[in-house]
C-alpha cells in the first residue's frame, strides 16, 4: 500500500463441503480472480462464531465473506440457516460500530460453482475498493506515553 | 510490636459511586476489614492526597481496589502510580473490569459528547458556548484540567491487573471473599475473575421453565408485556443476557422480575460477551426464512447497546469507528 494504491484485504470463511470445494474448482480450472481474498476453511458456515468476524475486522480485514452451501444443502442440515440469522443480526450491529453492511457478505456457493466464486471475489474486491480501507484501531491511540 | 497490617488503597475513576457504596455497604463487616488492614488512600472517605501516595515506596501497598473505567488523563496517571506502589491491583466492579455504563460513550467521541453536554441538551443554557478547556489563564495564573479522551478504556487496557471483582456493583459476599483470600494469601491464579466460572442460566431458578427447544418468534421489550415472574425471560421473548453472562450476582435482577443486562461480563471461555449473546439469540430465532429473519431482527432496536451494555470497551471492536461519528 506504500505506493498509494489500496488493495483490499478480504477474509473468506468457506464451508468445507460446498464453498471451499467451489473455490478449489475455481483454482484447478485456473480461473483468474482478484487476489485479495484470504480463505479460511471451516467445517460449516454455521461454525463461524461472530467473534471470528469481529476479530477479522479488528485485525485488518476490509471486508469479510461467509460462504456456505445453498439453503437445504448444508451437510449439517441447519448450519447455513444459523449463519443466515447471525449474518442479518450481526450486519445490523456492525453498522452501529460504523462498519458498512457492504463490508460483510453472506453467499451460497456450491461445489460446482467455481465461476460464481470467481465472480463474488471480483465483485466484492471492487466494492471494497470503492469503500476504501477500514483501518480499524479501536481507539488504541490516545493514552499518554507515560 | 505487632506485625504491621497490610496497606490497602481504594480509588475511583469513571464510575457512578456505586462501587464505593459497595464497600460502605459491607456494614459491620467493614469494621473487620478495617481492623485487619491499614487504609492508606481512599479519596471518597479519607483525606489523603496524591502526594501522600507519591511519597510511598514502590510496592508498599499490599492491594489497591480500583473502580471505574479510564477516560481522563488524570485517571490514567493515578492508576499508573497505584500500579507502581501496589503489590496487587483488583479491578473493582464492572466499569474497571469491562468499561461498564460509562463505556457506552465509545459509541461517540469527545466532540459529540461535549456538544451534547454543553450545547444541545434541552436543559442547557449556554449562550457564550463555554466548554471546559484543558488550560485557562485566570488573573495571570494558569489553571489546568485533565484531558478527556475520545475513548473509554478498561483498567487492564491501561495497567496490568491482577484480579477482577465483577458486578455493577460487586455483591458483598464476593468482596468479602476476595478480601479474605488476599489476607490469607489464598488467591487463585493471576488474572482470575473472582466469581464462579459458569453462566447465570446455570444458577437461575427459571432455567427449568425453559422449553426443550427454546425458540423466539418476536422480541419484546420488558415494558411491552406483563412479565411472568416464574418463566425464563427468553421463553417470553424478552432479551435476557443470562446465557452470555457469568454467575455470582445472586440473580438479583431476575428476582426483581427484570431480565439480566449482563453486568458480570462473560465467562472465561468467552472474550466478547456481545458477540456471544448475538450468536445465542440468532440460534433461537424461530425461522429460516430470509424475510421473516429480517423482520425479527428489525424488532431488536439497539443490538450493540443491548448486547454490550456493560462491556463495550472490553469487546473485540472496543468502540464505534471515529470516522463514522457525525
Ligand atoms: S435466560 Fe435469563 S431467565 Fe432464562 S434461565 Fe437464563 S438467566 Fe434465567
Ligand atoms: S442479573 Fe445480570 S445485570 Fe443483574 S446483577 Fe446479575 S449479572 Fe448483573
Ligand atoms: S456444510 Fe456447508 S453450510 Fe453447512
Amino acid at each position: 500500500m506504500s505506493n498509494g494504491a489500496f488493495e483490499p484485504r478480504l477474509i473468506g470463511f468457506l464451508c468445507n463441503w460446498c464453498s471451499y470445494t467451489g473455490a478449489d474448482l475455481a483454482g484447478t480450472a485456473r480461473m483468474v480472480y482478484a487476489p485479495s481474498m484470504r480463505i479460511i476453511r471451516v467445517m460449516c458456515s454455521g461454525r463461524v462464531d461472530p467473534q471470528f468476524v469481529l476479530k477479522a475486522f479488528s485485525e485488518g480485514a476490509d471486508g469479510v465473506l461467509i460462504s456456505g452451501c445453498h439453503p437445504g444443502d448444508c451437510h449439517y442440515q441447519e448450519g447455513n440457516y444459523k449463519a443466515l440469522r447471525r449474518h442479518r443480526l450481526l450486519t445490523k450491529m456492525l453498522e452501529q460500530f460504523g462498519i458498512e453492511k457492504e463490508r460483510f457478505r453472506l453467499e451460497w456457493v456450491s461445489a460446482a460453482e467455481g465461476v460464481k466464486f470467481q465472480h463474488i471475489c471480483n465483485e466484492f474486491t471492487e466494492q471494497i475498493r470503492k469503500l476504501g480501507p477500514l483501518n480499524w484501531n479501536g481507539g488504541k491511540h490516545e493514552q499518554s506515553e507515560a | 510490636m505487632s506485625k504491621a497490617k497490610p496497606k490497602v488503597a481504594f480509588y475511583w475513576c469513571s464510575s457512578c459511586g456505586g462501587c464505593e457504596e459497595s464497600i460502605v455497604d459491607l456494614a459491620e463487616d467493614i469494621l473487620k476489614v478495617v481492623e485487619a488492614v491499614d487504609i492508606v488512600f481512599w479519596p471518597v472517605a479519607l483525606d489523603f492526597k496524591k502526594k501522600d501516595v507519591e511519597a510511598m515506596e514502590d510496592g508498599s501497598i499490599a492491594v489497591s481496589f480500583i473502580n471505574g473505567a479510564v477516560r481522563l488523563s488524570e485517571q490514567e496517571e493515578m492508576v499508573k502510580m497505584l500500579r507502581k506502589k501496589s503489590g496487587l491491583i483488583v479491578a473493582h466492579g464492572t466499569c474497571s473490569h469491562l468499561g461498564g455504563i460509562p463505556g457506552l460513550g465509545n459509541f461517540w467521541n469527545k466532540e459529540t459528547i461535549f456538544n451534547r453536554s454543553y450545547h444541545t441538551t434541552p436543559s442547557t443554557d449556554n449562550p457564550d458556548r463555554t466548554v471546559p478547556l484543558e488550560k485557562v489563564v485566570v488573573e495571570g495564573k494558569e489553571l489546568t484540567l485533565p484531558s478527556f479522551y475520545d475513548t473509554v478504556y478498561t483498567l487492564d487496557q491501561v495497567i496490568d491487573v491482577d484480579y477482577y471483582l465483577p458486578g455493577c456493583a460487586p455483591p458483598r459476599d464476593l468482596i468479602l471473599n476476595a478480601v479474605q483470600a488476599i489476607l490469607e494469601g489464598k488467591l487463585p491464579p493471576k488474572g482470575a475473575v473472582l466469581s464462579p466460572n459458569k453462566s447465570l442460566c446455570d444458577d437461575c431458578d427459571r432455567n427449568e421453565s425453559k422449553p426443550e427447544k427454546l425458540v423466539i418468534t418476536e422480541i419484546k421489550r420488558p415494558w411491552e408485556v406483563e412479565i411472568d415472574p416464574e418463566k425464563c425471560f427468553l421463553a417470553q421473548g424478552i432479551i435476557c443476557m443470562g446465557p452470555a453472562t457469568r454467575t455470582g450476582c445472586g440473580e438479583r435482577c431476575i428476582e426483581g422480575n427484570m431480565p439480566c443486562r449482563g453486568c458480570f461480563g462473560p465467562t472465561d471461555q468467552v472474550f466478547d460477551q456481545g458477540a456471544k449473546f448475538l450468536s445465542a439469540l440468532a440460534s433461537i430465532l424461530d425461522t429460516n426464512d430470509e424475510k421473516e429473519i429480517e423482520k425479527i431482527v428489525n424488532t431488536i432496536i439497539d443490538p450493540a447497546g443491548t448486547f454490550y451494555r456493560f462491556s463495550l470497551p472490553h469487546s473485540i471492536l472496543r468502540r464505534r469507528r471515529m470516522e463514522a461519528i457525525k
